[in-house]
């Protein structure tokens, strides 16, 4: 009996990982099982990358191989720990970018080899590399965008008149670069202009989304960068890389759905709503009125002799994990017969889902959260609505100024309240660089400082009351 | 790779990536984009293939940073949902204790 070779081994391995893959993300997504499926998928690919060494195409360049893996495992690693908990989104945005760079970086190799006639490609499977190309070069750029912007290098959402017929242009031109390439076949010419395009038209569609809506975005590049990733593994003929790409494109796309659906706003609406609308400083208006400021003191009477309060928090709440002495300062006007509910927007703390889970850690019961839709009739019969370090999610000029970059994003109405207290470090405008209305508000009253000290503030207060 | 099976096997593949996640919580959301973020972080391995083929300088550059990016995706995919998860975790409230003494 021989031993299996390594023609058996190679993609024998290649399905194992697959299968982990399928199953790691089953397992992501129930809270319970969420880490475990990690592992597994973690297992697949360190299972994959080794067995790669081996692959029978393989020829050379180990050396390059090793400093590769090693310098960007290296790089990638201590910048996904040393940064702060807050900044996740833009590192999901800029490891996805990477991914779609390295499936562009693919399709260009195989393009090149195809025009210096090494390696001859049936024309279905030059269409599906070109594609790839296209996909993973805009996820690329796109997504550097993304991040470029939620780490606020880049804070402006740069439109300009027509922008929406120019994109289109840009892409159709990419189109037809690709199909000039399909019919002559690749040169080093057309190929620099094909991907060039291609990396401005992802830059163009995103250059003008706002702060908020950065969560889809990311979401959609990668579900996009799954779809490149699995038509590399059909130019490649490696099975696993086709069933995880399009497993997280299919995956991905869905994902992108229901996070648009949990803004209540249509993907088209996302992606297309900033363009051709107003003028280019829209977001650094400022706003008429001056910010009011209250003490804790004052604020603390106000509420414990409210009927009805309700608590927005935001990511300030999280950034000060304030959750434990905000429930205490609820438990507190509770059993003085204050009624206290919180109302949490989908996408407030930036990540859907942190702003429960921060909660459901200090202990607030279920019963008492509620979702945009279900609180925001209850503001005008609100004698308090407290905002803990929340931002564009309660910023009225999402429905009252067409200019603004946020506009028609679903917000909490807490300018409706009765009364509104804002919790708020300092008078800078959020991540977003959008100027807050509400802030300006004649029943709003701002109280700075860190949201755990104001609360305990708070709850000192109330207590100084009897 | 004869087409039609490619096209089988994408059309399996997407079915099993909506039903997979089909009925995952919001509060999931980012965690599991975050995951799916790492799983196509295989592409490093397709970045592998092409350099290991690579023979003219153009191609070993591009597949250098074919290598560099998919590894970079695949690393630091999967610090970043480890950190996530581990922030999902609900650990025991430490605060709760002094409550009464304040």
């Amino acid at each position: 009996m021989t031993l299996p070779g390594l023609d058996f081994i190679v993609p024998a391995a290649y399905f194992a990982a697959a299968v982990m893959f399928i199953y790691g993300l089953k397992g992501m997504s129930s809270p319970v099982t969420a880490r475990q499926g990690m592992i597994w998928a973690g297992v697949a690919m360190l299972l994959a990358v080794l067995v790669t060494f081996v692959h029978p195409a393989v020829k050379g360049n180990y050396m390059l191989m090793l400093i590769a893996l090693g310098s960007a495992s290296l790089l990638a690693w201590w910048w996904a720990r040393i940064v702060a908990m807050t900044d996740m989104p833009q590192m999901i945005a800029l490891y996805n970018g990477m991914g779609g760079g390295s499936a562009a970086a693919i399709a260009a190799v195989e393009l090149l080899k195809v025009y210096s006639g090494q390696v001859a490609l049936a024309p279905v499977t030059i269409m599906i590399a070109s594609f790839g190309a296209i996909i993973g070069s805009i996820a690329f750029s796109g997504s550097l965008v993304a991040f470029a912007k939620l780490q606020g290098w880049m804070r402006k959402s740069w439109r300009f008149p027509g922008q929406q017929i120019f994109n289109l242009a840009v892409f159709a031109a990419t189109l037809a670069i690709g199909a000039w390439i399909f019919i002559d076949g690749p040169t080093p010419m057309l190929l620099a202009l094909f991907f060039g395009l291609a990396l401005l038209a992802g830059i163009l569609i995103t250059v003008p989304i706002g702060g908020a809506d950065m969560p889809v975005v990311i979401s959609l590049y990668n579900a996009l960068t799954g779809i490149a990733v699995g038509f590399k593994g059909y130019v490649l003929e490696i099975p696993a890389l086709m069933i995880a790409g399009i497993v997280v494109g299919a995956a991905g796309s869905l994902l992108t759905q229901l996070m648009a659906k949990a803004m209540n706003r249509p993907l088209s609406n996302v992606l297309f709503s900033g363009f051709g609308k107003a003028d280019e400083d829209a977001a650094g208006g400022p706003a008429s009125g001056e910010m009011k400021s209250i003490d804790a003191t004052d604020a603390a009477i106000q509420m414990a002799y409210a009927e009805k309060v309700i608590i927005v928090p935001g990511y300030g709440m999280a950034v000060a994990q304030a959750q434990h002495k905000i429930w205490e300062l609820t438990e507190l006007l509770t059993s003085r017969g204050v009624k206290v509910s919180f109302a949490i927007h989908p996408v407030a703390g930036r990540m859907p889902g942190h702003m429960n889970v921060l909660l459901a850690e200090a202990g607030v019961p279920y019963d008492l959260i509620f979702d945009l839709e279900d609180i925001n009739a209850q503001f005008p019969t609100t004698d308090v609505a407290l905002v803990i370090g929340a931002n564009d999610v309660v910023n009225p000029a999402a429905r009252k100024d067409t200019s603004s970059p946020i506009y028609g994003m679903p917000i909490l109405d807490v300018d409706r309240a009765r009364n509104c207290i804002v919790i708020k470090r300092g008078q800078g405008t959020g991540f977003s660089g959008i100027e807050n209305l509400l802030f300006f508000e004649d029943n709003t009253r701002m109280l700075y400082g860190d949201a755990q000290k104001v609360a305990q503030a708070l709850i000192g207060g109330i207590k100084a009351l009897g | 790779m004869e087409g039609w099976i490619a096209l089988y096997i994408f059309m399996l593949a997407a079915f099993t990536g909506i039903e997979v996640i089909r009925r995952v919580p919001a509060i999931l959301h980012t965690p599991l984009m975050s995951g799916s973020n790492f799983i196509h972080g295989i592409v490093v391995v397709g970045g592998m293939v092409v350099l290991g083929m690579a023979d003219t300088t153009a191609e070993i550059v591009v597949g250098f940073i074919a290598v560099f990016l998919g590894a970079g995706n695949a690393v630091g995919g999967y610090v970043v949902t480890e950190r996530m998860l581990e922030m999902f975790k609900t650990s025991g409230s430490k605060n709760e204790k002094n409550k009464e003494a304040s």
